[in-house]
C-alpha cells in the first residue's frame, strides 16, 4: 500500500509510537500557541522536519491543522471572556483572508529565500518594537480613527492577573489593515504562523491591549489559515497520520491555554511572545541564508 | 444610507442590544466548541480504526517505521472523490481525513453565523464586512479547485 516506504536511520519508531510522541509535544505547541496567538506551528514544523525528518511540505499541511485546532480551541473561551476583540477581530478578517488568497497565488512568483531574509529582518524589528512598548503599553483612553468609531471597535475586557475591568480605545485601523494583508499573505507564501505580525499589528499599529491582541490574533488565526487550507488539501500537503495527533495534541493545549491567559500578566505575556518572534525570526533567516 | 449602528434611542433598548451582542459571542463559542469536539471524536475514531485495520503500525518489534505514512510519496485521500472512496473502504486515514474537514469548517461556520449575527443586530456595517470575509473563504476554495 505504502510503495516507498523510506527508512529513516536516525529516529526509527512505529507509526503508534509516532503518534504518540507527536501527540504530546502538540499538547505544548497548542499551550504555547493559544498564549501569544501564534498557530502552534512555530513548534510543529521545526519538530517535524529536524526531530522527526517528515517531508518539508507535509510539515507545513500539519502546521495548517494545528493553526485551526488552536485558535478554534482556544477562541471558544477568549470569546466567552470578552477578551477577544470580536468586531476588530472580523474587520481586520478582510485584509487577512484577502492576503492569504493572494499569497497561495504568488508563491512561484517570489524568490523564497530573499522572503525568509525579508521578513526575518521584519520580525526582528516587531520584537525589538514590541519589547520596547512594554513601559508605555497603557491602553488609550481617547481615539480620533474614524473607521474604528464608525465601527465601534473599541472594547474593554476584565483582567483576572490586575483584577479589573479595563477599557481601551483603538487607533491606527488603517495601518492595522496594511500589516493584516501583509501578515495573511506572508503566512500563505511561507506557510508560518500569521499571527508573528498580527499581534504586532494589533498592539503597535491600533493600541489594543497586549492579551486582547494576542487573543484576537489567535481568533482570525483560523480563518486565514481556513483561507489556504484548500490548496494545502488540494496539494496532498494533509497527511491524516501526522494531522490527528497534531490536532488533538493542539487542542488539548489550546483549551489548558485559554485558562492560564486570563491569569498571567500582560506583561508576561508580551516577553513570552518577544522570545518566540525572535526564535521564528531567527528560523526564518537561517532558512533564508542556508 | 445609514452604515452605522442605530444608537438605543431608551435604556431598555440599549440593555436589549447588549443582550444581543451576548448572544452573539455565546452562539460563536458555541460553534467553535461543538465543531472542536466533533473533529476530535472523528480524528479518535480514524485513529483507532487505521490501528484495527493496521496491528503491525502498532507492534514495537514491527519493521514497520511511520516514515513510510510521513514521506513525501505517502498516497492519502486529498480530494473530494478519494476520500469517499476512502471512506466507503472504511479506512480509518479516510476518517481522519474527515475529521480535518470538520475542523477547517469550523471557523468558516463561525463567519457565517457571525453574519446572521450582525444582521439580527441590525448592524449593517460589520453584516457587509463579514459577508466580504465569507466571499473570500469561498473564492478560495473555489479557486483551490474543489
Amino acid at each position: 500500500m505504502y510503495s516507498h516506504p523510506i527508512v529513516c536511520t536516525i529516529l526509527n519508531m512505529t507509526p503508534l509510537d509516532f503518534v504518540i510522541s507527536l501527540g504530546l509535544i502538540s499538547i505544548v505547541a497548542g499551550v504555547l500557541g493559544s498564549l501569544i496567538g501564534l498557530g502552534g506551528g512555530v513548534v510543529i514544523v521545526p519538530v517535524l522536519t529536524l526531530l522527526y525528518h517528515v517531508d518539508i511540505r507535509l510539515a507545513i499541511g500539519a502546521s495548517i491543522v494545528s493553526v485551526i485546532a488552536t485558535s478554534s480551541g482556544a477562541a471558544a473561551a477568549y470569546v466567552r471572556e470578552k477578551m477577544t476583540n470580536l468586531r476588530a477581530g472580523m474587520f481586520l478578517e478582510i485584509a487577512t483572508t484577502t492576503g492569504a488568497v493572494s499569497g497561495a497565488y504568488l508563491t512561484t512568483l517570489l524568490p523564497t529565500r530573499f522572503l525568509f531574509i525579508l521578513f526575518g529582518i521584519v520580525l526582528a524589528y516587531s520584537a525589538a518594537a514590541t519589547f520596547q512598548r512594554r513601559r508605555s503599553a497603557a491602553p488609550l483612553t481617547v481615539s480620533h480613527d474614524r473607521i474604528a468609531n464608525v465601527l465601534e471597535l473599541h472594547g474593554e475586557y476584565y483582567d483576572e492577573a490586575e483584577k479589573r475591568e479595563i477599557s481601551y480605545k483603538v487607533t491606527g485601523t488603517k495601518l492595522g489593515l496594511f500589516m493584516m494583508y501583509i501578515a495573511g499573505l506572508v503566512s500563505a507564501l511561507l506557510g508560518i504562523g500569521s499571527g508573528a505580525l498580527k499581534v504586532p499589528a494589533m498592539d503597535l499599529a491600533m493600541h489594543l491591549p497586549m492579551k486582547v491582541s494576542t487573543a484576537t490574533s489567535n481568533f482570525m488565526i483560523g480563518v486565514t489559515a481556513a483561507a489556504s487550507a484548500g490548496v494545502y488539501f488540494t496539494r496532498g500537503q494533509i497527511d491524516p497520520i501526522i494531522a490527528a495527533p497534531v490536532a488533538i495534541g493542539v487542542l488539548i493545549g489550546a483549551t489548558v491555554g485559554s485558562k492560564v491567559l486570563g491569569k498571567i500578566t500582560s506583561h508576561a505575556v508580551r516577553l513570552i511572545f518577544v522570545v518566540v518572534l525572535v526564535v521564528i525570526s531567527l528560523e526564518m533567516l537561517q532558512r533564508g541564508f542556508f | 444610507m445609514r452604515l452605522t449602528r442605530r444608537p438605543p434611542a431608551t435604556p431598555e433598548a440599549a440593555k436589549e442590544m447588549e443582550e444581543k451582542i451576548r448572544l452573539t459571542e455565546i452562539t460563536i463559542s458555541l460553534v467553535l466548541r461543538i465543531g472542536v469536539s466533533v473533529s476530535v471524536l472523528v480524528f479518535i475514531a480514524g485513529i483507532v480504526v487505521m490501528f484495527v485495520h493496521h496491528p503491525s503500525y502498532a507492534s514495537f518489534t514491527g519493521s514497520i517505521s511511520f516514515h513510510g505514512l510521513t514521506s513525501g510519496t505517502t498516497q492519502f485521500p486529498h480530494s473530494f472523490s478519494a476520500l469517499a472512496t476512502s471512506l466507503s473502504k472504511g479506512q480509518g486515514r479516510g476518517i481522519i481525513v474527515l475529521g480535518t474537514m470538520l475542523l477547517i469548517l469550523t471557523p468558516i461556520l463561525r463567519v457565517a453565523v457571525a453574519i446572521v449575527s450582525f444582521s439580527i443586530e441590525k448592524d449593517p456595517a460589520m453584516t457587509l464586512v463579514t459577508i466580504f470575509v465569507m466571499a473570500v473563504l469561498v473564492l478560495s476554495f473555489f479557486l483551490a479547485g474543489l
